[in-house]
C-alpha cells in the first residue's frame, strides 16, 4: 500500500509536470492567463506523509516547472510556501477535524475542498505574482493577473480534480 | 548546546522552508539584477529535448501559414535584387563580411510575463553564441542570453530587461526601446528629444549604435506619443510588426566585429 501511494505521487509528479509545460503554459487565455493545474499535486498530496519530505517535494516540483519556463525561481518559492502553509489553511478550513487519524480529504463537504482548493490558489498566485513583477507601483497589475489566472486555475484544478478523483474507499 | 538542538529540531520544517526559499529568492534576485540564471533556463539538454520533441509534432499545424510569410519575404527580397539594377561582381569573400546569418526555429515561446524568454533550436554547436541578434522575417525579436549545445534561450524584446538601440527611420534620433510589460504588441521608445517632430505611423528601426543588430531592422510604426514628465524627451509607443505569439522560423545575426567592438569600448573610459 505504500509503495503504491509512493508510486502514484511520483507518476502525479510527472504528468503534472509535463501537462504544466506543454499545454497549460501555452495557454495565453487573452494574452496573459496561464492557469497553474500542477497547485492539485499539493491539494492531492497525503495528509500524513512526512513534512519535511513534502516540503522538499514542492520545492522540486516548482523548480522543474521553473526550468521549462524560463521563470528563476518564481514557481519554486510560490510552491513552498503554500507547502509550507498547507497545514495552517487545513486547520483553518477543517477545524481540528483534520488531526484525527481517520481523516481523509474524500469525507469532508464539498464547499470545505474548494475553499481549501481555493486558498492554496490565492496564496500561491500572490507569491508568484508578486516576486514576478517585483514591484509594489505595479499593484493593480499584480491584484488583476491573481484574479483572473486564480479564477481560471481554480476552474481547471475542480475540472480535473473530479475527473481523476480518488476513488471513495 | 542541547537547547541549540532541541530548537532546531523543533522547527526543522521552520527553518527548511527559510533555507529553500532564500535559495530561491536568491535565483530571483540575482537575475532581478543581472542575467538570466545561468542554470534555471530551459536551453539545457533535458528541457531543451522535450521541448523540441513537443515542437515537431506542433509545427505540422502551422506550415501553410509559414511557408506563406517565407513566400512572402522571398518575393520582397527579389523585388530588391531585381531592382538594384546591373550587378557585374558580389564580393563573396567570407573574411570581408560584417554579418553571418544562420537559421533556427523557435521550440518554445512566451509573451505574458514581465520577462520573456524564448528557446530555440541552435546552439554552440551550430556557432550560436551569447549578445547575438534575433530576428524574424518582419522585424526584431531579441538578443541571445544562454546558450547549452544545441539550444539557445533569447531574451524576447518583451522583456523588461531588454534595451535595444532604436531610431525613427530616415533620421539620425535614437532611442531606447523597451517594454512596460502591459501589452505583447506594443513596446516603448524613449529618450527621443522634443524637437524631433513625430507623426503617428512612423517606422521605427533598430540604429546604428548597438554592436548586435545591423542598422534599419524594422521594429514597428509610431502607434501614439507623449511627452514625458519632465517634458523633454518623448515616450513613444510601438506598434510592432512581428506578430509575437506567432513566430516560427528565425534568423540568428553575428556581427563578426562585435568582440572587436566590445573591447575597444571597455578599454575607452566613459563618464557614466
Amino acid at each position: 500500500m505504500i509503495s503504491n501511494s509512493y508510486f502514484l505521487n511520483v507518476i502525479r509528479f510527472l504528468l503534472l509536470v509535463l501537462v504544466q509545460v506543454l499545454v497549460f503554459n501555452r495557454l495565453n487565455f487573452f494574452g496573459f492567463i496561464n492557469p497553474m493545474v500542477y497547485i492539485l499535486f499539493l491539494y492531492w498530496y497525503p495528509i500524513k506523509e512526512h513534512r519535511a519530505a513534502f516540503i522538499g517535494l514542492a520545492f522540486l516540483l516548482g523548480i522543474s516547472i521553473d526550468f521549462f519556463s524560463d521563470s528563476m525561481a518564481l514557481h519554486a518559492a510560490s510552491t513552498l510556501t503554500i507547502a509550507y502553509m498547507r497545514p495552517a489553511i487545513m486547520r483553518f478550513v477543517f477545524g481540528v477535524n483534520f488531526e484525527f487519524q481517520s481523516f481523509k480529504l474524500s469525507n469532508t463537504t464539498r464547499i470545505q475542498q474548494i475553499t481549501f482548493l481555493t486558498l492554496l490558489i490565492i496564496v500561491h498566485h500572490l507569491v508568484f505574482f508578486t516576486l514576478e513583477i517585483f514591484s509594489l507601483a505595479n499593484f493593480l497589475l499584480i491584484l488583476k493577473k491573481v484574479l483572473a489566472t486564480g479564477a481560471v486555475t481554480l476552474l481547471l484544478c475542480l475540472l480535473f480534480g473530479s475527473l481523476f478523483s480518488v476513488r471513495k474507499e | 548546546m542541547q537547547q541549540i538542538i532541541h530548537f532546531v529540531i523543533r522547527y526543522k520544517n521552520f527553518l527548511l522552508y527559510i533555507f529553500l526559499m532564500i535559495v530561491s529568492l536568491g535565483f530571483t534576485i540575482q537575475s532581478h539584477s543581472y542575467h538570466q540564471s545561468r542554470f534555471f533556463n530551459s536551453s539545457n539538454w533535458l528541457t531543451g529535448n522535450i521541448l523540441e520533441t513537443s515542437n515537431n509534432v506542433s509545427t505540422y499545424f502551422g506550415l501553410d501559414a509559414e511557408n506563406q510569410k517565407l513566400m512572402d519575404e522571398n518575393r520582397r527580397l527579389r523585388d530588391l535584387l531585381f531592382n538594384v539594377g546591373e550587378i557585374d561582381s558580389i564580393v563573396i569573400d567570407s573574411t570581408q563580411r560584417t554579418y553571418t546569418i544562420t537559421t533556427g526555429r523557435v521550440i518554445k515561446n512566451s509573451f505574458s510575463e514581465p520577462r520573456n524568454y524564448i528557446t530555440i533550436d541552435k546552439g554552440e554547436e551550430d556557432s550560436v553564441n551569447g549578445d547575438m541578434g534575433v530576428i524574424t522575417s518582419k522585424g526584431i525579436l531579441g538578443i541571445i542570453e544562454n546558450t547549452s549545445n544545441h539550444f539557445a534561450t533569447v531574451q524576447s524584446i518583451l522583456n523588461e530587461k531588454s534595451n535595444i538601440n532604436a531610431k525613427i527611420k530616415n533620421t539620425d534620433h535614437f532611442g531606447s526601446l523597451v517594454w512596460d510589460m502591459k501589452r505583447y504588441d506594443v513596446v516603448q521608445l524613449i529618450d527621443i528629444p522634443r524637437l524631433v517632430k513625430l507623426t503617428v505611423g512612423d517606422t521605427i528601426v533598430t540604429g546604428g549604435m548597438s554592436s548586435i543588430f545591423p542598422e534599419n531592422i524594422p521594429i514597428g510604426t509610431i502607434r501614439k506619443f507623449d511627452l514625458n514628465s519632465s517634458n523633454s524627451f518623448y515616450s513613444i509607443d510601438v506598434a510592432l510588426f512581428n506578430d509575437m505569439t506567432n513566430i516560427k522560423n528565425v534568423y540568428i545575426v553575428n556581427n563578426e566585429y562585435r568582440e572587436e567592438i566590445e573591447a575597444l569600448e571597455n578599454q575607452t573610459p566613459s563618464d557614466d
